[in-house]
């Protein structure tokens, strides 16, 4: 009964996964690739000042977007999971949150244009109120606007997991701790935190690697003035240069794996689902 | 009721203005693509009206938004039903452990976070030098499984691990054969979540974009072409086209809270006769 999973997974992730890194090792002209054996890319690839940049604004981006993402998803989480008293609201309220879910990402990444731009709402609310006296250049087109538009897209990865773990906390533990003295931070730091550690690690896995291989938030919030990995493997595309660009995607892979792999040395995910 | 503490209403304010943050931009886009005809792509508003929906159904001088459409709602069915099938497949399969599960098991994670863009490449340049063509309904249609299926087998592992199996063996105690109890036992117990399943297989494939990049050929998906007019189109058409779809995956939303809500409440009328028995 496994067979039409193993056979698509096979196919479309074992098969072009191999493909890339065969393709990683060949050569590219302008035009065209041929097979070939060489390090070429590596090298290239190891040997620029370029990577080093790219993989370090990667992680970076990924690491803000993970704090923000993580205080404001577990804020949402805790507040539905233990502040909301009835299921049926709790249930409606993580619908809500959903929702947005549902809406292509580009249209999402779009509609900050109007609020950011330099005529854009916010710069014209903070001139009216005189906060301040020129339009504010860095909201759109900046790491600001691809953090902020990375946060809007990914917050739901985080509260989805840590809501769903959050949930199956016995809720007589909370009482037992309150009885037994513990002020709500107590609670909050010895009891929520240490239970809620899966749904937090699960979470993380997702906007992590959800942001480390994204390229077109990065590309259209930053108006292309900057670059993660993902971006620069499709520069490479579009350069037609297949091979150099399979070189970075495995560099990316590794990454990713390597990250994921110490997460999930924190969490038992087979036992969470 | 006891009285709520004031972190409550801390909190509350919060969740207000992270649901304001979220809906925010697009509520403005909404608004905004009922610019007037000389309106542009920000505020103010220069008169209300259709112009840019209206402008939406002419012909456009880029690209073929209605084939696309066309396309990804084509592409999103097959990607539902593919997906509902294979995961139930794989969720019962992964009900006892067989030969090679942990090797898939760690290959749905893999599929799951592995970068998009590199699905997409590795599938495209497969497909290029086998010397095939690319398109939406093969190399395409395949691509997002690896996204969708990895999210319907999750789902289905929730499922079935707080499956009560106690239902089976009555099932078998009464002379069901193996199929009998998955066809009427299993299915309709699991039926609501079988939704669910569908809802993201539909909605991850027509929303799906850096996983069809490379793979869906001289054919654009939706979100391709939408990525296609970001940069040529400077009107408010395409908020226009921003809200329609947003209004359409409300559409779909509904569509599937509705079909659960029947399904829930046909369920409650035939109802269990629990305690109804010959007392």
């Amino acid at each position: 009964m496994a067979s039409p999973l193993a056979l698509i997974l096979t196919a479309f992730l074992v098969a072009p996964i191999i493909m890339i890194v065969i393709v990683s090792f060949w050569g590219a002209t302008e035009f065209s690739i041929y097979p070939a054996f060489q390090f070429d890319n590596y090298a290239f690839l190891f040997g620029s000042d370029v990577t080093y940049r790219v993989f370090f604004n990667t992680f970076k981006y990924a690491a803000i977007t993970w704090a923000f993402t993580l205080v404001i998803g577990f804020t949402v989480a805790y507040f539905l999971a233990f502040h909301v008293r009835s299921l049926k609201w709790q249930i409606a309220l993580f619908l809500l949150c959903t929702i947005p879910f549902w809406t292509s990402n580009i249209i999402r990444m779009i509609s900050w244009i109007p609020f950011l731009g330099r005529n854009g709402l916010a710069n014209a609310t903070l001139v009216s109120w005189g906060v301040i006296d020129e339009p504010l250049d860095w909201l759109l087109f900046s790491d600001f606007s691809v953090i902020l538009a990375f946060v809007h897209l990914y917050t739901l990865f985080m509260v989805v997991p840590i809501f769903n773990t959050m949930m199956r906390i016995d809720k007589s533990l909370i009482e037992a701790a309150v009885d037994a003295g513990a002020t709500g931070w107590q609670t909050l730091r010895y009891v929520v935190i240490p239970l809620t550690k899966p749904g937090i690690m699960i979470g993380t896995i997702f906007v992590v690697t959800l942001v480390m291989g994204d390229f077109i938030t990065v590309r259209f919030m930053s108006g292309s003035q900057s670059a993660n990995v993902g971006r620069m493997i499709q520069n490479d595309i579009g350069l037609l240069q297949y091979p150099s660009a399979a070189a970075t995607a495995v560099i990316l892979l590794a990454t990713v794996l390597i990250v994921i792999g110490i997460l999930l040395r924190f969490v038992d995910i087979r036992k969470e689902l | 009721m006891e009285p709520r503490p004031r972190s409550f209403y801390v909190l509350a304010t919060f969740f207000t203005l992270f649901l304001l943050f979220l809906y925010g931009p697009t509520l403005t886009i909404a608004i905004l693509s009922f610019q007037g005809p000389s309106g542009g792509l920000t505020f103010p508003m220069k008169g209300v009206s259709l112009h840019w929906f209206h402008d939406l159904f002419q012909q456009q001088a880029v690209g073929d938004i209605w084939g696309s459409f066309r396309r990804s709602f084509v592409l999103g069915l097959m990607v539902m039903i593919t997906t509902v099938i294979v995961s139930v497949l794989g969720g019962l399969a992964f009900r006892k452990r067989f030969a090679g599960s942990g090797i898939i098991f760690y290959l749905i994670i893999t599929s799951l976070v592995i970068p998009s863009i590199l699905v997409s490449l590795g599938v495209g340049l497969i497909w290029s030098q086998s010397g095939l063509p690319v398109h939406w309904s093969t190399s395409g249609f395949g691509a997002q499984l690896t996204w969708t299926l990895p999210f319907g087998l999750l789902i289905m592992f929730a499922v079935f691990n707080r499956f009560d199996k106690s239902y089976e063996e009555a099932a078998r105690d009464l002379g069901a054969s193996p199929w009998q109890t998955v066809r009427f036992v299993v299915l309709p117990i699991i039926a609501p979540s079988l939704i669910g399943v569908a809802l993201f297989g539909f909605t991850l494939s027509y929303d799906e974009f850096a996983r069809t990049l490379l793979t869906s050929g001289s054919y654009n998906t939706l979100p391709l072409e939408i990525f296609g007019m970001t940069t040529n189109v400077t009107s408010p058409v395409i908020f226009a086209l921003g809200t329609l779809t947003t209004l359409f995956s409300f559409g779909v939303i509904g569509l599937f809270l509705l079909i659960f809500w029947r399904i829930d409440r046909r369920r409650k009328a035939q109802g269990s006769d629990a305690g109804n028995g010959l007392a």
